[in-house]
């Protein structure tokens, strides 16, 4: 089959690879038919994570047709039409039976600080991902589900992590009505998440990032109010006057470790990997949310220490929520908020490209070309 | 007039409900914060996960994996992608079974090992068939077809003042590369004189 295959930091290349085969009873071999980008790929593409190998195949978004099902899988059978979150999980471990999904004990034997995810590095349990033609799916009876007939498949796709996420560091914020929710990353997961706050009844959200063509997203499809940092001497202070110098209610983290903002973070952190990340945009959402406020991360940082603020969490009294989304806990709701028309996920979809030219596509999603937003992989078995 | 936060509760001018429902499609859908599918984020009895086994059955090929010390056993299912093999390997093996994920040495040691993969991959891949090839592999030819030029320049935005540290990223080692080849190449021919 042909696969997205991982050749060091800002190289990656079309291989031929074996068809995965089933490894456990409860396995399924999915033939991917959308495929898609994230900005988590993005560090592994610029080589922040650690245990990254060459020849691993990227990708935790996908969504296809069942090829082949283990012995012991009840719930799918060949032909089904499936989305996958992006969690590996056993759905009865300790964390599981509890909906901690993301967080399984049972799915990676790299590290106990996180949980399986597909094509994201063995610090994540050494699965390939579904970049590729086909995949590996372990616990087929937990994690996929069928696709409703009325759902498309892009808006499936998105369903496997993005939306899901931005859902997720909505309620991370637990937001009350007439909150100010700041939204610092106006990628898929920060615009997700400016929609969803409206959802959870926010009285005000505002959206910032450094690409125009971005934040014009933020104000058509989210709603928001919009902020360039870099035409503000100090975002922070921006934040205060927006909010009578109160502070928001519930700032969200949707940056993650490649923040840009401090030459010097960017480059200790992003190139040198010196840090688990540049933490800029998390040291912005704590200076910008209010005394006793909520600060949401789901924005991506490495296991290596990074110089956070942390004093200043303290001394403001702040909660701070985080974790990797549990995709299917969100799914029955954000079927609903789909039917019923509040979200459209597929809006935000720029790029459709053919899984032979997926070099180009993380070259363009990387280095924001093109106006891309959210880039989609077109697999040619499909 | 004082506002709030010197002040207790000046109302804050936020558009009221009505307004709010009219502009934005779904607004207050999930209000109530303990109706929403993360909460609360610990919960026992409801989730039927689909798992049909309390444990689940192990898969093949456990006693040889690389596993972080924090964990009891190696657990009964895990990605079987890339084995270790090589110096990376043996950088790798020894990061696992020496220090915990608590260890700066673990993480430091992989990253390490994530660098030296890559130059043995690329030393791999001039014995193969198919050499890495930079131009094609990073994808740099999408700057002519995807507007390089114009999405980066007169849209401030900062990150340009770093992207040029990329082609050196990538580049560096090759240059590296080169240099040391060169420097032994001559060093032989003047030996060989
Ligand atoms: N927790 C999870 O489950 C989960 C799931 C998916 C993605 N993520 C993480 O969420 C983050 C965002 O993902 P994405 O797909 O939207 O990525 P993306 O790269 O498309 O978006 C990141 C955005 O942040 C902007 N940005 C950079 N520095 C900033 C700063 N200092 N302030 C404000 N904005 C800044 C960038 O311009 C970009 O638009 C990543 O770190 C990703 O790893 C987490
Ligand atoms: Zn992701
Ligand atoms: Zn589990």
């Amino acid at each position: 089959m042909r696969a997205m295959v991982y050749r060091g930091p800002y190289k990656v290349r079309v291989e031929e690879k074996d068809i995965p085969a089933i490894e456990h009873p409860n396995d399924a071999i999915i033939r991917v038919t959308r495929a898609a980008i994230c900005g988590s790929d993005l560090h592994l593409y610029h080589g922040m994570m650690p245990d990254t190998r060459v020849g691993t195949t990227f990708g935790h978004e996908f969504i296809g047709v069942v090829e082949k099902v283990g012995g012991s899988v009840q719930t799918l059978s060949p032909g089904d039409r499936v989305m996958v979150p992006f969690n590996v999980y056993c759905g009865s471990c300790y964390f599981c039976a509890r909906g901690l999904y993301s967080n399984c004990h049972n799915v990676n034997p790299n590290a106990t600080a996180v949980g399986g995810i597909y094509g994201y590095s063995h610090t994540c349990g050494g699965y390939d991902g579904g970049q590729a033609e086909y995949v590996r799916v372990p616990f087929a009876d937990v994690g996929p589900s069928l696709i409703p007939d009325w759902l498309e498949d892009e808006d499936a796709l998105l369903m496997t992590d993005a939306l899901a996420t931005g859902y997720f560091g909505a309620q991370l914020g637990d937001i009350v009505e007439g909150d100010t929710v700041v939204v610092f990353g106006a990628g898929p997961v920060g615009l997700y998440a400016a929609k969803s706050a409206w959802l959870m009844g926010a009285g005000r959200v505002i959206v910032i990032d450094q690409l125009e063509y971005r934040l014009e997203k933020a104000r058509t499809f989210a709603h928001a109010e919009t902020y360039n940092y870099n035409e503000y001497d100090d975002i922070v202070v921006e934040m205060k006057k927006a909010t009578d110098y109160l502070g928001a209610d519930v700032v969200i983290d949707a940056v993650g470790a490649e923040a840009d903002g401090n030459f010097l973070q960017q480059v200790t952190g992003t190139k040198l990997k010196l840090q688990g990340g540049s933490p800029i945009a998390l040291n912005w959402a704590i200076d910008s949310v209010r005394k006793g406020g909520t600060v949401s991360v789901v924005g991506a940082y490495g296991p290596i220490f990074s110089a956070v603020k942390f004093g200043d969490a303290v001394n403001k009294g702040l909660t701070l929520r985080m974790n990797q989304c549990p995709v299917k806990r969100q799914w029955p709701r954000l079927l609903e908020h789909i039917r019923n028309g509040y979200l459209k996920p597929n809006d935000i979809v720029t790029h459709r490209i053919p899984l032979e030219h997926i070099a180009e596509g993380y070259h363009i999603f990387s280095a924001k070309l093109d106006n891309c937003i959210k880039p989609l992989i077109v697999p040619n078995a499909s | 007039m004082h506002s709030t936060p010197y002040v207790a509760n000046k109302p804050r001018n936020t558009e009221t409900r009505d307004e709010l429902r009219a502009r934005i499609p779904g607004w207050g859908a999930d209000l109530d914060p303990a109706d929403r599918p993360s909460y609360p984020r610990e919960k026992l009895a409801p989730f039927h996960t689909g798992a049909h086994w309390d444990f689940p059955e192990q898969q093949p090929g456990a006693e040889n994996r690389e596993h972080s010390i924090e964990h009891d056993i190696v657990p009964p299912v895990f990605g079987t992608s890339v084995p270790l093999k090589g110096v990376s390997g043996a950088i790798r093996r020894h990061a696992y079974a020496s220090y915990s994920e608590g260890r700066a040495a673990h993480w430091l040691l992989l990253i390490l090992g994530d660098r030296v993969d890559a130059w043995e991959s690329h030393l791999r891949s001039f014995a193969s068939a198919r050499p890495d090839n930079p131009v094609t592999e990073t994808g740099v030819l999408a700057e002519k077809s995807a507007h390089g030029v114009a999405s980066r320049f007169g849209v401030k935005r900062s990150d340009i003042n770093h992207q040029w540290l990329d082609p050196l990223i990538v580049g560096g080692p090759w240059v590296a590369a080169g240099g040391v080849a060169f420097a032994i190449t001559r060093k032989l021919v003047r030996r060989g004189r």
